[in-house]
């Protein structure tokens, strides 16, 4: 593993966000078990290197978009993860105020446009995003989050394209899982999808998605590119995703992959690649880890109990929020 | 002070004025430096590329960049060159546009309007170019407006622009090059707001878009019977004026929906429910439809005919609704 140009606070403070989220999903899918969140989750165990990585080289004024597998996407660019817990739990204190659950965090204050449960739609609303910054002067930059099974999506395809004609301020993320659901990225296209969009006219590198400091690099190089006005790059960031593809289908993970296949990924933990990297720096002192991951566990524990205890929206809310300017009788309800 | 503009003239004057009083609206389309029409007209030169900006054959992406550009604080319109174009844009516009306030709780909205030009049949543009797609529209919650006139065109669409929602304008293909009364002047008409175009006592004719004039013309026609046909055009489809609706169904007793959507589920079979729904008791007949056929609009002339709704099927269906005891 070749030194980092990180320095080790930036990269303790990188372990911490990836252990928060794998305490989150960990704690998500015990949740969800227990009936205390309704319906299911992505869970995005495995993936956190790559969320963290692309997170650490943004502000809070540039703009993210997400799947459905989103909530490592959002507590990496900084989201609350009281108000995360309280929307998987339909709590009006929720991010969404318990509109949109797991599929829909955003938090438009934190440039976070949100997950969304179409895939590959969030690469163009970047692109509008983009072309607003660019438009107005600014340097900020979009960043569009997507997997493997997108890059077979015509609306991402049409994204890549557009993004690189007007040489938008865009890094186009690609986590390639390997699989969309249970299809194997080799068997769904051919060639290397990092080739496909510079074939589009995008810089394009691929990269070692379990290795955070390895995902920063290349984002921070592609992201002050894009803000230096040179346009439009696209990051492919190779991961893996060690649960099944959400809480509901845990039964048949293994009909289309191998335990072994898992393992061998394992083996390459995003958590434990990072900090085998502090511990080859020096970057922390014995028992550091330990501490680090008891903060988390009880700020996680915290945020849970918090979004227990508040209130689910009221039911005579629920035609609330979906327009702006509403008329007599409009929207309508379920009867007269 | 009031002209005689052509429809997309009339729409082209509402971007102007709205353009000019609102820094933050682009208009994203498509072919935009080669439409002739004119409701884009001169806009390229005034604005420059950054505010009228030419996309390639990408509706799915032109309607998602400009819920992104909304979401940054821009106010967009997306410029549809004909209406069947909604179609590959539609998981951008139903699921993510029409959605996306609902799901994130408030935290945005999307100020966005969509130009849906060229709705309907013209002649001979067969089964991919005769459509009026508002129903999908509305059924999804996008506010939709489908203006009659000149001067209901530049209200409308500058009503549209100002809205902070998703607004779909539907333009009736057979009346862009028609010609009206226009006031110089900026002004909004309010959603929600129909209108009626003629007075009458004996029977409503409820007609939208192209079909307004038609009913106008079986109106006067009918006059030397001495059948007296008020004719109301809602304008502003979701939301509807509901009020007005009621209020010219409570005066005339009698209702004939004179719509070119779809029967099945189209818009005057809600019409039709809301009418059963709050009016009831003022009806003196059942509500008639003159609807499209459910087919695909066929090339040919007369076949084509067969499935629109025209003045000739209008007039029997007013007869017919007279004469129920």
């Amino acid at each position: 593993m070749p030194p980092s140009n990180l320095d080790s606070a930036s990269l303790v403070s990188m372990y911490r966000r990836m252990r928060l989220i794998r305490r989150f999903e960990e704690r998500t899918a015990e949740l969800i078990d227990a009936g205390e969140i309704r319906a299911h989750a992505h869970l995005y165990i495995g993936e956190e290197a790559v969320a963290v990585g692309v997170s650490t080289a943004l502000d809070t004024r540039d703009i993210t978009t997400s799947t459905h597998r989103g909530h490592g996407h959002i507590l990496a660019k900084g989201g609350d993860p009281v108000r995360m817990f309280a929307e998987l739990m339909g709590r009006e204190a929720g991010y969404n105020k318990g509109r949109g659950g797991s599929m829909h965090i955003a938090d438009l204050g934190l440039g976070i446009f949100g997950a969304n449960g179409i895939v590959g739609a969030g690469a163009p609303m970047a692109c509008g995003a983009a072309r607003m910054f660019k438009n107005r002067g600014e340097p900020h930059v979009a960043v569009p989050f997507f997997g493997d099974g997108a890059m077979n999506q015509g609306v991402l395809l049409e994204s890549l394209n557009v993004a690189a004609i007007w040489d938008l301020p865009i890094v186009f993320v690609c986590e390639n899982n390997q699989y969309a659901i249970s299809s194997p990225i080799a068997e769904m296209s051919r060639g290397s999808l990092a080739d496909r969009a510079a074939a589009f006219g995008l810089a394009a590198e691929t990269v070692d998605g379990m290795d955070a400091a390895a995902v920063f690099e290349a984002a921070a190089r592609l992201v002050a590119r894009a803000r230096a006005g040179k346009g439009a790059s696209f990051l492919e960031c190779k991961t893996y995703r060690f649960e099944a593809h959400n809480t509901a289908l845990r039964a048949s993970d293994l009909t289309y992959r191998t335990a072994a296949e898992i393992d061998s990924w394992r083996e390459r933990d995003p958590l434990t690649v990072i900090a085998e990297r502090l511990d080859t720096e020096d970057g922390w002192a014995p028992g550091d880890r330990a501490a680090v991951d008891n903060e988390v566990d009880a700020e996680i524990e915290d945020a849970i109990a918090r979004a227990k205890d508040s209130a689910l929206p009221a039911a005579s809310t629920a035609l609330d929020h979906m327009y702006a300017q509403t008329y007599p009788g409009f929207p309508a309800g379920v009867s007269e | 002070m009031t002209r005689e503009l052509s429809f997309v003239e009339a729409m082209n004057e509402a971007l102007v004025q709205e353009m000019a009083r609102d820094g933050s609206i682009v208009i994203f389309g498509e072919n935009i430096r080669g439409q002739g029409r004119g409701e884009l007209l001169g806009l390229q030169d005034a604005y420059g590329d950054d505010r009228i900006i030419d996309l390639p054959i990408s509706e799915a992406a032109m309607t998602g960049i400009a819920t992104g550009a909304a979401l940054a604080g821009g106010r967009p319109i997306v410029h549809f060159q004909v209406s069947s174009l909604i179609f590959p844009a539609f998981d951008q516009l139903v699921d993510q546009a029409a959605k996306l306030p609902l799901m994130l709780g408030g935290q945005a909205h999307i100020a966005t309007t969509y130009m849906v030009m060229g709705c309907g049949a013209s002649g001979g543009r067969a089964g991919q170019h005769s459509d009026n797609p508002y129903p999908y529209l509305i059924h999804a919650g996008i506010k939709s407006v489908m203006p009659s006139t000149s001067a209901d065109a530049k209200g409308l669409l500058a009503a549209a622009v100002r809205e902070d929602d998703p607004v779909a304008f539907f333009v009736p293909v057979r009346l862009m090059a028609s010609r009206g009364p226009v006031a110089e002047a900026p002004y909004a008409i309010p959603l929600a707001q129909g209108e009626i175009k003629r007075e009458g006592t004996d029977v409503t004719v409820v007609a939208v878009g192209h079909l307004v004039a038609e009913a106008i013309a079986t109106a006067e026609a009918l006059a030397v019977d001495g059948i007296d046909v008020e004719v109301w055009d809602p304008r502003s489809l979701l939301p509807l004026d509901r009020a007005g609706l009621a209020a010219t169904v409570a005066k005339t007793g009698r209702v004939v929906l004179f719509d070119d959507s779809h029967r099945s589920c189209g818009f005057a079979a809600e019409l039709a429910a809301v009418i059963t729904e709050n009016s009831f008791r003022d009806l003196k007949a059942p509500v008639k439809r003159v609807t499209r056929a459910d087919v695909t609009i066929p090339f040919g002339e007369a076949i084509e005919a067969e499935t629109l709704p025209d003045q000739r099927r209008l007039e029997e269906a007013i007869r017919s609704t007279l004469a129920w005891k």
